[in-house]
């Protein structure tokens, strides 16, 4: 006997197809995102927030509410939804160009204010929509449109580490870094993902996951190419882990 | 033994799902779909495909829609 094991979620519209380059990051987490609203059961009671960005078109193929806001803003959005509509989850889908660089300010604040909000930040390392250009976790000699010559720190500084640092807002409930490099870290990226849905869910408190995200055209790579990239350099730089779980006491 | 459903209008053929296919049975077709795209095309002779579901879970345009074990 044949059995379904695995079916495109319900949560993507049937005829509501991404937008993004081939083998582009963002397909992978926004399915995993539709997959875990089923296994959860919350598609009418989901608002989604989306961001200034290549993903700024999360109605196009999601069948979930959205509700669209300026750049690096969305978790101010979402903050005055949740506050009004409590019963509701709510999270924000951003860039590190729109959560941690232009928007770095709200996404501080929100943390810190203990928003009982779900924020997923794809980091590519890069301002992927205007073309590539530097971000704020754009690597130390990394080449971009601003950086033609690579990231040169003496003359615009360092990356920053995002999780490192959300992690120690005391708002914050569950922070984590995943990678969806391969097979094993996109299961692993889903697992971790849950946890900070289950934070919300269960009225716990603000949660942010940081999956760093493949983007082959501005780093002028093949897909398959830019999952190793991810792996053999990024991951060096921003790695993978959970930095605050306060419902976990041995969590580091 | 296992199976999948590839939709072929969604595939951009990044070929993602033929590297991590641990049974190598994802090619790119010879035919185009409407974007002009090789699609990617499953072909499994002698029944090999473990239905682990690795392609669907690493495919970023989810077009790979069903897969099935038996
Ligand atoms: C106020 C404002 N400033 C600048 C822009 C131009 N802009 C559009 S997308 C973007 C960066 C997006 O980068 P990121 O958040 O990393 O998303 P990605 O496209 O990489 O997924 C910028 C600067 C804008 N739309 N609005
Ligand atoms: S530019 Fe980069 S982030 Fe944007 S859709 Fe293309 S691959 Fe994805
Ligand atoms: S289900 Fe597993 S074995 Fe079958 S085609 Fe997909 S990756 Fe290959
Ligand atoms: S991973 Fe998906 S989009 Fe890429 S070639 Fe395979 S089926 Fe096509
Ligand atoms: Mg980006």
């Amino acid at each position: 006997m044949e059995t379904l094991v695995y079916k495109k979620p319900e949560c993507l519209k049937k005829d509501g197809k991404f937008t993004f380059c081939p083998g582009c990051g963002h397909g992978v987490v926004l399915r995993m995102i539709a997959e875990l609203i089923d296994e959860f059961g919350i598609q009418g009671d989901t608002i989604a927030i989306s961001s200034v960005g290549c993903s700024i078109f999360l109605e196009k193929f999601y069948d979930l509410d959205v509700a669209g806001a300026s750049h690096g803003r969305s978790p101010s959005v979402a903050t005055g939804i949740k506050r009004s509509l409590p019963g509701k989850f709510v999270f924000t889908y951003q860039g590190d160009g729109d959560a941690l660089t232009i928007g770095l300010n709200e996404t501080i604040h929100t943390a810190s204010r203990g928003e009982k909000i779900t924020t997923i930040c794809i980091n590519n390392t890069n301002f992927g929509m205007t073309g590539g250009q530097a971000s704020a976790t754009t690597l130390v000699g990394q080449v971009t449109k601003t950086t033609p010559t690579g990231r040169n720190p003496e003359y615009v500084g360092y990356p920053i580490h995002a999780a490192e640092m959300v992690a120690k807002c005391d708002g914050a409930a569950f922070v984590a870094r995943v990678s969806i490099c391969s097979p094993a870290s996109i299961k692993k990226a889903k697992e971790i993902l849950k946890k900070a849905f289950e934070m919300q869910i269960k009225g716990i408190g603000y949660s942010f996951v940081e999956v760093l995200a493949t983007c082959p055209t501005n780093w002028g790579m093949s897909p398959v190419d830019s999952m190793k990239h991810i792996k053999d350099d990024i991951e060096k730089v921003h790695p993978t882990g959970i930095f605050k779980d306060i419902t976990q006491t041995e969590a580091r | 033994m296992g199976r999948i459903v590839i939709d072929k209008e969604s595939c951009k053929g990044c070929s993602i799902c033929m590297e991590v296919c641990p049974k190598h049975l994802i090619h790119p077709s010879s035919e185009t779909n409407a974007h002009g795209v090789n699609f990617a095309e499953f072909k499994d002779a002698k029944n090999e495909c473990l239905g682990c579901a690795i392609c669907a879970h690493s495919c970023p345009d989810a077009a790979i829609t069903e897969v099935y074990k038996s």
